[in-house]
């Protein structure tokens, strides 16, 4: 009885080390690969994204100066290329360099026009960030749209670094996916013109 | 005449649909239905036909006059509308929230049909919600649901448009269970005249966004559908699974 105490206490301490240095390495593992975005700074990108999509839907612009500036504000907080080639579905492996190309950049002013209208029925109302966690290996930003008159909806954000910038990849409007959205219509496009790209790019540059 | 407002709740209230009720809750497991992936859609043909008679009437009638009546209407008085129709859909709320067990929200929304038809003036204002009580509507559609029915194959309805089939047998449901006869004599004009004015209303308000789905996009039934399965599974609370999560990153 007398010998167990020491026994004991050296066994605890052997545990302790034990679990110290598994929590040491488990930190270690977790710390290592430094993590370039965090929850704060999707969720600060997203703050900063709505604010001048605020200060343009209540600017008073003109419609096409609207256009314009939504255009500019999605380039700089979307990863537009990773939209666009999304969006193209599986034709975008059939495409050749350029073709993929020109049309991320029809893309980009068609999406600019086509979720600038929708923004624009936001004028008067406001949009707020209200809560960000990760998501999958990305970060989901929540926020609350306030329209006039009408019930607050949810408008959630995804946001990674895997480009090489912090940028969103994806809006999810009270629960629809815009990739989802944009890969049925762009997927109709196609079809409807017999799966030439060429045909496409022209046909978003001219709607 | 006490006789004469006895009969119609009982008309309605109909023993056998109480039964067909029971026995689906004797048949579904408990539990709410998984989260669905991806689309169920093997009458497609039918539903394109249904959808390409909607849009024909949309464009001929439901289109010019809901944007007249946006025009001629001050938005005040078409928000009255609005507010109307949707306090005297809450009895219809409440029945389906007891069905679904959600007691809290039960009470919330009875407690917001009653402040909205007192010191609403008869649901045409809105007071509850800055009170504290915005309530949240829900359907027959959404108990079936609840219980462990899944949405089944999506179909277009003849003028109410996107719907499943659990979601189509619960709007029958819910015409059949609606309590409103209760407490308002005769009111099935007075209650679809404005559900009708209303969506009228709407269609003028989200003008905009309903043209770009029916007429701009490249396949209007394509999106409606979408849209309509994602939104409802939304608001359902039914997360999409792992299985279903596109990631465009992945190479």
């Amino acid at each position: 009885m007398p010998n167990n105490p020491p026994r004991d206490s050296l066994y605890l301490t052997r545990r302790a080390f034990g679990a110290g240095l598994a929590a040491g390495t488990g930190f270690l593992a977790f710390a290592l690969p430094v993590r370039a975005l965090n929850v704060d700074q999707a969720r600060s990108l997203i703050d900063r994204a709505i604010s001048e999509v605020n200060a343009t839907i209540n600017s008073g612009k003109s419609e096409q100066a609207m256009f314009g500036d939504f255009e500019r504000i999605f380039v700089t907080y979307a990863d537009v290329p990773t939209i666009a080639r999304s969006a193209l579905g599986t034709a975008s492996k059939a495409a050749s360099a350029a073709q993929l190309s020109s049309f991320t950049q029809a893309y980009q002013g068609y999406i600019s026009r086509k979720y600038g209208r929708r923004f624009r029925e936001f004028i008067g109302g406001k949009i707020e960030v209200t809560d960000a966690k990760p998501y999958k290996s990305y970060y989901e930003v929540i926020s609350t749209a306030t329209l006039q008159g009408e019930a607050p909806f949810d408008l959630r954000w995804w946001v990674g670094d895997k480009s090489g910038r912090q940028l969103f990849f994806n809006i999810i409007i009270e629960g629809v996916n815009m990739l989802a959205s944009e890969r049925t219509e762009i997927g109709s496009i196609l079809d409807k013109n017999g799966g030439n790209i060429d045909k496409v790019i022209a046909e978003l540059n001219a709607t | 005449m006490p006789s004469q407002r006895q009969s119609k709740p009982l008309r309605r209230a109909n023993p056998a649909l109480f039964a067909g009720i029971a026995a689906i809750i004797g048949l579904s497991a408990c539990g709410s239905a998984p989260a669905p992936e991806g689309i169920s859609d093997p009458y497609e043909k039918q539903n394109r036909g249904i959808h390409a008679l909607n849009v024909a009437i949309d464009r001929a009638v439901v289109r010019p006059v809901a944007t007249g009546v946006a025009r001629t209407l001050p938005t005040p008085v078409e928000l009255g509308i609005t507010n109307f129709t949707a306090n005297l859909e809450i009895p219809g709320t409440v029945v389906n929230d007891l069905l679904q067990l959600k007691i809290g929200m039960a009470v919330q929304n009875t407690l917001r049909f009653a402040i909205n038809s007192t010191i609403g003036i008869g649901g045409v204002l809105d007071p509850a919600s800055p009170m504290g009580a915005p309530g949240k509507v829900s359907d027959f559609g959404e108990t079936l649901h609840v219980w462990g029915v899944a949405e089944g194959a999506y179909i277009e309805l003849p003028f109410f448009g996107p719907s499943t089939q659990r979601d189509a047998l619960g709007k029958v449901v819910d015409y059949a269970l609606d309590p409103l006869p209760l407490f308002i004599p005769k009111p099935a004009h007075l209650g679809l005249m404005a559900k009708l004015v209303a969506k009228i209303s709407d269609r003028g308000r989200y003008s905009e966004t309903i043209d770009s789905i029916l007429y701009d996009s490249a396949d209007g039934y394509a999106q409606a559908r979408l849209l309509y399965l994602e939104h409802r599974r939304f608001n359902l609370g039914q997360i999409p699974s792992d299985a279903t999560f596109e990631d465009p990153y992945a190479k």
